[in-house]
């Protein structure tokens, strides 16, 4: 008991421990005595090199112009193409022995006869019925009383409208064809995904390498399944199914397996410490836990399958793609309007009633759901009428058979006449929007890009990886150039990447204005997120009618379909990147009496940079598959090989080179961004899963 | 390791068969963990071992029994290695090296299935950060370990409502936890662990993220629980005057390795080190001190009239009685005299503790 003793060593504590009062939080040192962190390199802003390779590219390609830059013309072939074209044939042939494509030949029979069982159910004359089991009164009142059961009756109300609109519209057999199409697709994607979506929240390898696979098939755009798929499953419909069910599957393994993964680990360590065995924890635990973000996995399946869907009419899917097509092959945009239009009342129903569902779930669940009894009248009241409606429907050709009427085509006829009018009356201002565009940035890049020799072009972007992406990323794009080159498309390529990049620098510029202002401002965040969901819900093809219709056929349309696709998701990732920044690091900032600009430039924008970079790569890789889906309406390139290929036999081997290289190239684009994402280590938030397409709903 | 010299070893006088004894526990982190130990990497400082060899030592070469019926305190800083250890206990960490053993049964070659017996029968755990099911109502999270067990519906439900009303959350049975203050959703995490009757409860600071008077009602709730069920616990807490108010013994632990173990008093009027000296000085003394650490031998010819106190009182219920006596206490144990104690000896106490 010393310290009762006074003196001077006493005074000398009292000082430590008033010090210590002083800062009671201070952290005592953990470690004492161990160094701290080594001062970081300040590295140079990546944008003055970036500057430096530009510039010296345009030197070089104003020397070199239109040297070396292994340009082929539209239709015409190299060796290769047709060396590719040849295995086609072999494959082809060897249909009846080769045991992969028989063991093909076989998935794709059983596919197609589980598909024309169900037209003939609910679409299609059900020989030697003249119509199908279930006629339209039967299958609208199925459908209705669906949507009361798992979600409400305003959910109910509105598929019931979305129905009659199939069939006052005139393609009643269409929209049940793609309904059944998506349907079967998804209920595949179910069955394979959520097992898999286990594996990827449960086991951190598992999770890797899926993930590594997911990543490759999200990086391809659309179409390129297409050929690949048809090769082994044939034209029609089970090329479709199969495109649906590849595309569809990457989002409810990726959403469910985050959601699963993302239980919190005291929750688990909790009901682990009472003994739980490997089953009871998933089904008690993870899964309940993990059900809303499954349900977030689901919709965005559904949405991706119909998506796929349509654009499955490449293949001669059945469905409402194949009128979109039709009319978009001959510019037609009244044809392609109607299609199109219930295309977006589709996807508006399903997702809708998805949400509601999982709400109404969520409701039950916690003891909600309004009172049982009159439920119950209710319920058994409507499987009155439904089965009432299934039977007459059975019985008289009217109810059965959708009433022909002209509504359809007449509104064709009005569309095809407002169209006129507007590209009639604002043709000046589109015309000039679109040259302004066009001649501002467009054909300067792409002179660059393309017009110099294949070496010097091949060398500035690798150079550019190099200064973004590092050295990873720089050795991945040379291996994805090297690949471009061997595939003999480097110049459609170049033009290809040159309308990707364009249209992304367009997207970027968007998503910064509307981006910084949704997260500055709540009612514009409001007022907007509505309409940003709403782009993110519609199937891309159905973008390219209406942009058609303004810009003709063009580069330049097909660039402004791939920024409508594209704009949602990245105006989004900025506006929630930005509004993460933490409050008292904002008000910090004002409290030094910043700016409005100063505090956008110097506080917000930095410290999002991780979402604007992030923003950028799913940018890059939406526009680039609009891009090439443009190759439709005159986009040319790349895009137009795909087509082109698809069309004739003899072209086919141009074409999967072409497919190749646009995977060679949105890989290359990933992997740069991504390197770039990853060198951020200022970036304070959380790492977002690349690809998982932002929930849809109010700003948190 | 030689702090927990032979003398304190005495402070756990309990002749029965320990309920937990531990024994060498080590938990290393990082590559090729189990090759550090008993190389001469195993001693070096957590700090070096790390740019050395990768791995990061959780818990190092730990060994102490805790007795049935006792509340043992593991406390230490963030770091410490006290988190790691607990979880040590059941297993939801596996162990690098040593053994634990829970009323002789060794849970460290224990299968899968006797593990999870253990955790469904003998030890329950409740967490800092709740860890309850937020889809289930609060009678159900009560009832899940009994779930679990394959426990009928209906049974289990009664059970966990008896233990719902004994931790006072009488009324909120159907409420789920996000509709629970911070407090009643540890209240729930207890009933959890309670209702599985088990004969060992762990803590891992289940009171850090509740605010202070809470968090006292909730230390004053476990003291009442421990009185009236008499269960074994093992308590973590960074907090000292958490420790000293629940720990019958108190376990220091620093970078993963044991400082001191003791009781309360022991702790504060004997630190180990500086380290636990400066954990230790703000406690105010007489709080803790018993009269045994105060008290001196009788000088010659001194008065022993004074009144009797035994030796387990605090001081600062001794102060009175001293002050109103002229003679000096006499401290008893039993009926034996250990010493005496007067005013100046306990207002040392007081005026180091006014002066620090």
């Amino acid at each position: 008991m010393t310290e009762g003793v006074a003196g001077p060593g006493l005074r000398a504590r009292g000082f430590v421990e008033s010090q210590k009062l002083a800062n009671p939080d201070s952290p005592r040192p953990v470690e004492p005595g161990a160094a701290p962190p080594p001062p970081e390199r300040k590295t140079l802003s990546r944008w003055i090199p970036a500057l430096g390779v530009i510039v010296a590219w345009v030197v070089v390609w104003y020397l070199t112009d239109g040297k070396d830059t292994l340009s082929l013309p539209g239709v015409a072939r190299t060796a290769l193409h047709d060396d590719l074209t040849e295995i086609n044939n072999d494959l082809l042939a060897g249909r009846d022995t080769n045991p992969v494509m028989l063991f093909t030949g076989a998935l794709a029979d059983a596919l197609r006869s589980l598909v024309e069982m169900m037209q003939g159910i609910f679409s299609k004359p059900n020989l030697p019925r003249p119509v199908p089991e279930i006629g339209w009164l039967g299958v609208t009142a199925c459908s209705t009383y669906v949507a009361l059961v798992v979600a409400n009756w305003r959910i109910a109300l509105l598929v019931l409208a979305s129905f009659l609109s199939f069939g006052v519209l005139g393609f009643w057999e269409q929209s049940l064809d793609l309904l059944i199409i998506t349907g079967i697709s998804v209920v595949i994607a179910v069955v394979v995904g959520m097992p898999l979506a286990v594996l990827v929240g449960t086991s951190a390898r598992a999770n890797r390498a899926i993930t590594v696979v997911l990543d490759v098939m999200q990086t391809m755009p659309t179409f390129v399944y297409l050929l690949p798929v048809v090769l082994f499953f044939g034209i029609g419909i089970p090329s479709a199914v199969v495109a649906t069910l590849i595309y569809a599957l990457p989002p409810i393994v990726r959403i469910a397996g985050f959601g699963i993964r993302e239980v919190p680990t005291t929750t688990i360590e909790a009901t682990d410490s009472a003994g739980q065995t490997y089953w009871q924890r998933l089904l008690k635990v993870q899964i309940p836990m993990a059900r809303k973000t499954i349900i977030v996995g689901l919709n965005q399946t559904i949405l991706a399958a119909l998506s796929m869907a349509t654009l499955a009419s490449f293949v001669d899917g059945p469905g409402l793609g194949k009128p979109v097509l039709a009319g978009l092959r001959i510019n037609d945009v009244g044809t392609a309007f109607v299609p199109g239009a219930l295309i977006v009342v589709m996807a508006v129903m399903l997702d809708r009633t998805t949400t509601a569902a999982s709400e109404r779930a969520e409701k039950v669940a916690r003891g909600g759901g309004g009172d049982p009894r009159t439920r119950r009248i209710l319920l058994i009241g409507g499987a009155v009428v439904t089965i009432v409606a299934v039977y007459v429907s059975r019985t008289y050709v009217d109810l059965a058979r959708f009433p022909e009427n002209t509504l359809g085509s007449r509104i064709a006829d009005v569309v095809n006449d407002v169209m006129d009018w507007i590209t009639g009356t604002f043709s000046g201002a589109t015309g000039a929007f679109k040259d302004a565009i066009t001649n501002g940035l467009l054909n300067p890049m792409e002179s660059v890009l393309a017009e110099s020799p294949w070496y010097v072009s091949g060398l500035g972007i690798a150079a550019l990886a190099l200064v973004f992406g590092g050295l990873r990323a720089m050795i991945t794009t040379i291996i994805c150039l090297a690949g471009i080159w061997y595939f003999d498309l480097w110049h459609d390529a170049m033009i290809t990447l040159n309308m990707a990049l364009v249209g992304t620098v367009l997207v970027m510029i968007l998503a910064l204005v509307f981006g910084v202002w949704m997260a500055r401002d709540r009612r514009v965040d409001l007022g907007i997120r509505p309409l940003l969901d709403a782009g993110q819900t519609i199937p891309p093809f159905v973008y390219l009618i209406p942009v058609l219709a303004l810009f003709g056929p063009s580069r330049f349309t097909a660039i402004v379909a791939g920024i409508v696709y594209a704009a949602p998701a990245a105006i989004k990732l900025v506006a929630d990147g930005v509004k993460a920044v933490s409050p008292t690091t904002i008000e910090a900032g004002r409290s030094t009496g910043q700016t409005t600009w100063q505090e956008i430039t110097k506080v917000q924008l930095p410290m999002a940079k991780g979402s604007l970079v992030l923003a950028t790569n799913q940018g890059l890789l939406y526009v680039l598959a609009m891009v090439v889906i443009g190759g439709l309406v005159g986009a040319g390139a790349l895009g137009y090989d795909v087509v082109y290929g698809f069309s004739r036999s003899e072209a086919w081997g141009k074409g999967l080179a072409a497919g190749i290289t646009i995977v060679l190239l949105g890989v290359m684009l990933d992997r740069i961004t991504r390197a770039a994402a990853d060198k951020r280590r200022d970036d304070p938030g959380p790492r977002r899963a690349f690809f998982v397409r932002l929930p849809i709903g109010p700003p948190k | 390791m030689t702090i927990t010299s032979e003398g304190q070893e005495t402070s756990t006088a309990e002749s029965a068969e320990p309920a937990l004894s531990v024994r060498n526990l080590w938990k290393i982190f990082g590559p090729r963990a189990d090759k550090v130990i008993g190389t001469p990497d195993a001693e070096l400082s957590r700090a070096d071992l790390k740019t050395k060899t990768g791995n990061v030592v959780g818990v190092k070469d730990v060994s102490f029994d805790v007795a049935p019926g006792e509340v043992f305190v593991v406390m230490g800083l963030s770091g410490s290695g006290k988190s790691t250890l607990v979880r040590l206990l059941t297993r939801l960490i596996e162990p690098t090296a040593g053994t634990i053993c829970l009323n002789g049964m060794d849970v460290t070659s224990a299968s899968e299935k006797q593990l999870r017996d253990v955790r469904r029968k003998q030890v329950s755990m409740v967490f800092q950060h709740f860890g309850l099911l937020p889809h289930r109502q609060v009678i159900d999270n009560v009832a899940y370990g009994l779930e679990v067990r394959g426990v009928p519906k209906k049974e289990r439900r009664e059970k966990a409502a008896e233990i719902v009303d004994l931790v006072g959350l009488t009324g909120y049975e159907k409420s789920y936890p996000d509709q629970l203050s911070g407090g009643m959703q540890q209240r729930v995490g207890l009933a959890r662990a309670l209702a599985g009757d088990p004969e060992m409860l762990l803590f891992d600071e289940p009171f850090s993220a509740l605010d202070p008077l809470i968090r006292r009602d909730m230390q004053n709730e476990v003291i009442r629980l421990h009185s009236e069920l008499g269960k074994t616990m093992v308590f973590i807490t960074h907090d000292l005057s958490e420790a000293l108010k629940l720990g019958d013994r108190i376990m220091i632990l620093r970078d993963g390795a044991i400082v001191q173990i003791g009781t309360p008093d022991e702790v504060v009027a004997r630190p180990a080190d500086d380290y636990v000296k400066d954990f230790v000085s703000e406690v105010p003394k007489s709080h803790v001190l018993t009269l045994k650490w105060v008290m001196r031998d009788p000088r010659p010819g001194e008065s022993l009239e004074g009144p009797a106190l035994p030796v387990t009182t605090i001081v600062r219920q001794a102060a009175r009685a001293a002050i109103a006596s002229d003679h000096p206490i006499r401290v008893m144990d039993g009926d034996k005299l250990l010493g005496v104690v007067d005013e100046d000896d306990i207002m040392r106490v007081v005026v180091a503790e006014v002066e620090s």
